[in-house]
């Protein structure tokens, strides 16, 4: 069994340079002279990117049981339900 | 013998696999995105029913700056990850150095923040409604910027975050005093596990306000 002082790290660095180049890159994609909806679409992936990657690997998820994955789950359909009902209000 | 008295507080329990108090943080986190998501879904179907009372992010907000803010708080996120490495390993000033480094930018994101506020109150985007009339003035003494929806929700999202961010900071300096005492050991550090899924957290919601209400 692995003991704490052997307990191997994710690449916590390189993560962070990721975390920071795509937050570059959201800035100068935020003004492309491209349609809106590219831009949105574009941003909104980059974000939810980012935020896995720090989930995953600066909150362990990755390396927790596959419990609390579907735990962690738990609100993404209520934020779906959530979404679509306040958005239908609009249309 | 004292580790295994020590790590008594990390035992996994039987169910999810997890001990409890890391459990009680993922539970706490969890109902914490609702209500995050609660208010940035008030944002997005306000701006869709009332897109005269908001105008493009990047014309009143100072995207740059908070572009330069975002990057502090993933620094901040480094050296909380790596508060926590140190301490697997059993690297006490390892564990204390980092959480100081974590304090530090953590304070510093409050105070970009707050500097952020004082200039944009300044230019006429207040959080107040009192403060819009039909003639565009009022309570604030020169032109008021967007309508009053953009304001409040604007000043509601990033200053519950603010909020959140200042607590971390305090509780990072609680877990800081327990490190000087020498709380925390290679097999015994669940206090620093959980206050760095919080600190995570609010970097993650920061994440997608920066996006959703400064690029979008």
């Amino acid at each position: 069994m692995e003991s704490e002082a052997q307990v191997k790290h994710p690449p916590y660095m390189f993560i962070w340079g990721v975390l920071f180049v795509f937050t570059v890159g959201e800035v100068f994609f935020a003004f492309m002279d491209i349609p809106k909806v590219f831009i949105v679409v574009g941003l909104l992936i980059m974000a939810v990117w980012k935020a896995l990657l720090v989930a995953l690997y600066y909150m362990h998820l990755k390396f927790e049981p596959k419990r609390m994955w579907v735990l962690a789950a738990v609100p993404l359909p209520l934020i779906a339900i959530l979404f679509l009902f306040v958005l239908n209000e609009n249309f | 013998m004292t580790s295994q008295v020590a790590a008594v507080d990390r035992v996994p329990m039987p169910g999810m696999k997890v001990y409890n108090l890391k459990l009680g943080m993922w539970v706490f986190l969890l109902s914490e995105v609702m209500f995050f998501t609660g208010l940035i879904g008030s944002y997005v179907i306000l701006r869709f029913a009332h897109p005269e009372h908001f105008v493009e992010p990047g014309e009143v907000l100072n995207v740059p700056l908070t572009a330069f803010n975002t990057f502090v708080l993933i620094c901040s996120s480094v050296t909380m990850v790596k508060a926590f490495a140190a301490i697997q390993h059993g690297d006490q000033q390892g564990l204390k150095r980092w959480l100081v480094a974590t304090i530090i930018l953590g304070a510093f994101f409050v105070g970009v923040q707050i500097f952020e506020y004082s200039l944009l109150t300044g230019e006429g985007f207040v959080p107040m409604a009192d403060a819009y009339s039909p003639l565009g003035r009022g309570v604030h003494e020169g032109p008021v910027i967007g309508g009053p929806l953009y304001g409040a929700t604007f000043y509601t999202m990033t200053g519950f975050h603010g909020a959140h961010v200042s607590i971390g900071v305090l509780c990072m300096c609680f877990t800081l005093w327990r490190a000087s005492k020498g709380a925390y050991t290679a097999v015994s550090h669940g206090g620093v596990e959980i206050m760095g899924l919080y600190w995570h957290f609010v970097d993650l919601v920061w994440i997608m306000l920066f996006t959703i209400v400064y690029l979008i």
